[in-house]
């Protein structure tokens, strides 16, 4: 006797429930076996410990009415169902990532160091114009070099390039679409909330599924996923809040649309696109560390290593390497910011 | 009405509406058959009354001001010459042709070429050079760097800026930013000036010389300028014909003396209340046109183009004295110190000032 046998046989539907229980092949759960072994019914329990009417009570009370497990198996099987088809999209689509990915990874690492180090710290003084911070990055990377974590920072930071500029290639021309037309605006608002809003851990589990976890791209695009929403955002944004009067200017004296783009929103739109750019950095940076249990490689590898034989001192040296890193980049892009809005007001 | 009105027009301007709302066409129509007024479309229709029924003539070489408060529509009237702004109905005459009709690209052609703006906030680039904001249209049009530079150039020295050809606006007082926005209309080389407001952002020192260097230039390049402002003295200043709205209806319009002379509405008459008239009237406006005779004392001889205040200077307040009006070489007419001072009293509203000249 189940809680609610009662029920089903109120409904008349016993019948239903017995035949089932004969054709029954569904997946036996523990619980069941345990069950059939005591081979005693249990009294009917009180009122307070009345089980809510779930799938698996109801199971319970009738054969025929199916557990929860079989909902989530369905899914399954149908996302399984699928996946050959949308693997046979995904895959050459995706494919270049994967390309850009090794090929970054391949540069970063065989760029012997007193070579790379020159170039990135040219690099922060292109972007930052700050000879401050030059040394400052300067003494991290020496650092980092000096305790052996060169080699998976530069790592990281190889991830990191490929990654942001792929948000930045195709979240930007995401953007100015979006600030173009408020359709587009409001379809895509809710897909970027929900990028944001999900966990990481939760769009890694059918990107595992449709892309073998041996892929470059399988961490690629689960970076991407979630770094490129602040870039969208900022772009549509900051398009939008050019001031209307020089908009205004632009058509009266008989620019196109493309000029106007040009000659006008995107440098009006700037400090907010180069503000999406920085977040969309220190995001690619925060997965890059999560991606790690989806085989991306960098400091995240010893942050996991960590973890898992609990060497407490690698994990945490890794863990102040990645907050250097964070530091660095943040550094050098909003200096870039800054020196834009002066030159702008 | 209005009669003579396509002698020599630029820009002609007929029975223009504009009705700001989801369904303009329907208001309008509800507008024309009822005869409502701008709070009754607002109340029971739920549409903005921009315009209504306008009907202005923009003459080749002229300043035409057009002069109502804050909301009388003044803004949405000049942004449909350049049609920024669509109308509801009506036609805007450009040389002969109506701009509706145009396609983007002639549209866009007329823009780049024929008409320029200056606006009240400036609306300059912030990223470019003052010297790249000046070639604007020029750069538009795709001209080289090597052309368009000293062009702009040019016209930044004769508005004053010489030497902040390379500085950033941001850099500049606001004076100088609108002399940016004057040069950039230059550069472009096109006939008509589309002015909104242009000085009304500036203290009213700088504002002075604004108007000054306007007129100069106008003296000099004689562009067809449709001018904007709410400020009646600026209005009286510039306008060679001016226009008076209020809540998107024209109430007077007709040369400034005549305007001053004969206000045709209470409004107008408040308006003008309190104007320096001495400085705005003309000699030829308040002559007696006679011949004069033996028995009049002629104290001198002054030009009907002056006006009544540098007369009262001139006759050191003497109200006794008669003056003979020129027009050049020509008697035109006589002009007492009597008849002068009565002039100065504020008129009030008379029936026929809505006649044309
Ligand atoms: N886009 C618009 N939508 C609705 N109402 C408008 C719009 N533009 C202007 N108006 C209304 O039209 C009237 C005239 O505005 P405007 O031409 O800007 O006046 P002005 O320049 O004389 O101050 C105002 O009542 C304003 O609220
Ligand atoms: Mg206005």
């Amino acid at each position: 006797m189940a809680t609610y046998d009662q029920v089903f046989s109120t409904l008349g539907l016993e019948s239903w429930c017995k035949s089932a229980a004969e054709a029954s092949s569904g997946p036996v759960s523990m619980a069941d076996l345990l069950a059939q072994n005591a081979g005693t019914d249990m009294p009917l329990p009180s009122i307070w410990e009345l089980p809510f009417p779930s799938m698996d009570a109801l199971h319970e009370s009738c054969e025929a009415f199916p557990q929860s497990r079989v909902l989530t198996k369905s899914i399954e099987n149908g996302f399984l169902g699928i996946k050959d088809e949308l693997s046979f999209f995904l895959d050459p689509l995706t494919q270049p990532l994967s390309w850009f990915l090794e090929g970054a990874l391949w540069l970063f690492e065989t760029t012997p160091w007193w070579l790379m180090i020159p170039v990135l710290l040219g690099l922060v003084l292109l972007v930052s114009q700050s000879g401050k911070l030059v040394v400052f990055v300067a003494a991290c990377l020496l650092g980092l070099a000096f305790i052996d974590y060169y080699s998976f920072a530069v790592q990281t930071l190889a991830v990191i390039f490929v990654c942001a500029s792929l948000c930045v290639v195709i979240g930007v021309p995401i953007g100015i679409a979006m600030s173009r037309s408020d359709r587009l605006q409001r379809a895509v608002i809710p897909i970027l909330d929900m990028l944001q809003t999900l966990p990481p851990f939760v769009y890694l589990i059918p990107l595992i599924f449709l892309f073998s976890v041996t892929e470059p791209k399988l961490y690629g695009i689960a970076i991407i996923l979630y770094a490129i929403v602040p870039v969208v955002r900022l772009t549509d944004l900051g398009i939008r809040l050019v001031d209307k009067d020089v908009i205004e200017a632009a058509n009266a004296f008989g620019m196109t649309e493309r000029q106007k783009l040009i000659k006008v929103q995107i440098p009006l739109a700037l400090p907010n696109i180069m503000a999406g750019v920085n977040q969309t950095i220190m995001m690619s940076l925060s997965m890059v560390v999560i991606a790690s249990l989806v085989s991306a490689p960098g400091l995240g590898v010893l942050v996991l290593r960590g973890i898992r034989n609990l060497e407490l001192g690698v994990g945490l040296v890794a863990g102040l390497g990645i907050v250097i890193l964070a530091v660095i980049l943040d550094r050098t892009t909003k200096l870039a910011l800054a020196r834009i809005n002066t030159s702008q007001d | 009405m209005l009669s003579g009105m396509d002698s020599g027009a630029k820009i002609a301007i007929r029975n223009l509406y504009k009705v700001f709302g989801v369904d303009p066409q329907r208001a309008l129509k509800a507008l024309k058959e009822e005869g409502l007024g701008k709070p009754e479309l607002l109340e029971r229709y739920n549409h903005v009354l921009g315009l209504q029924d306008i009907n202005v003539d923009v003459k080749y070489g002229e300043i035409t001001v057009i002069m109502g408060l804050s909301g009388s529509g003044k803004s949405t009237l000049i942004r449909h010459v350049n049609r920024l702004i669509d109308p509801t109905a009506g036609e805007i005459i450009f040389e002969g042709r109506d701009i509706l009709g145009c396609s983007n690209e002639e549209l866009r052609k007329i823009r780049r070429e024929q008409m320029s703006m200056v606006f009240q906030n400036f609306a300059l680039l912030p990223h470019k050079t003052v010297a790249e904001n000046a070639a604007l249209a020029l750069e538009v049009r795709g001209f080289s760097r090597d052309e368009y530079i000293p062009e702009a150039e040019k016209w930044l020295d004769r508005v004053g800026l010489q030497g902040y050809a390379a500085s950033h606006p941001h850099q500049l007082s606001g004076g100088m930013q609108q002399r940016v926005g004057i040069a950039r209309a230059l550069t472009s080389n096109a006939d008509i000036m589309l002015m909104d407001e242009a000085f009304s952002a500036l203290d009213p020192l700088i504002r002075t010389d604004m108007q000054d260097l306007l007129l100069e230039l106008q003296q000099e390049l004689q562009k067809t300028i449709l001018f904007i402002t709410h400020d009646l003295d600026e209005a009286l200043k510039l306008a060679d014909h001016l226009v008076i709205l209020k809540d998107g209806r024209i109430i007077q319009q007709d040369e400034p003396q005549t305007i001053l002379l004969e206000p045709s509405d209470p409004y107008i008459v408040d308006f003008v209340s309190d104007i320096n008239r001495a400085r705005v009237l003309r000699v030829r406006s308040v002559m007696d046109e006679i011949k004069p005779t033996g028995d009049i004392n002629i104290a001198g001889e002054i030009d009907q183009e002056e006006n009544l205040e540098s007369i009262i200077t001139l006759a050191q307040g003497d109200t006794r004295k008669t003056y003979l009006v020129m027009d050049g070489t020509r008697k035109v007419g006589i002009l007492r110190m009597e008849t002068l001072i009565k002039s100065l009293i504020p008129t009030e509203a008379s029936d026929d000032g809505m006649r044309s000249h």
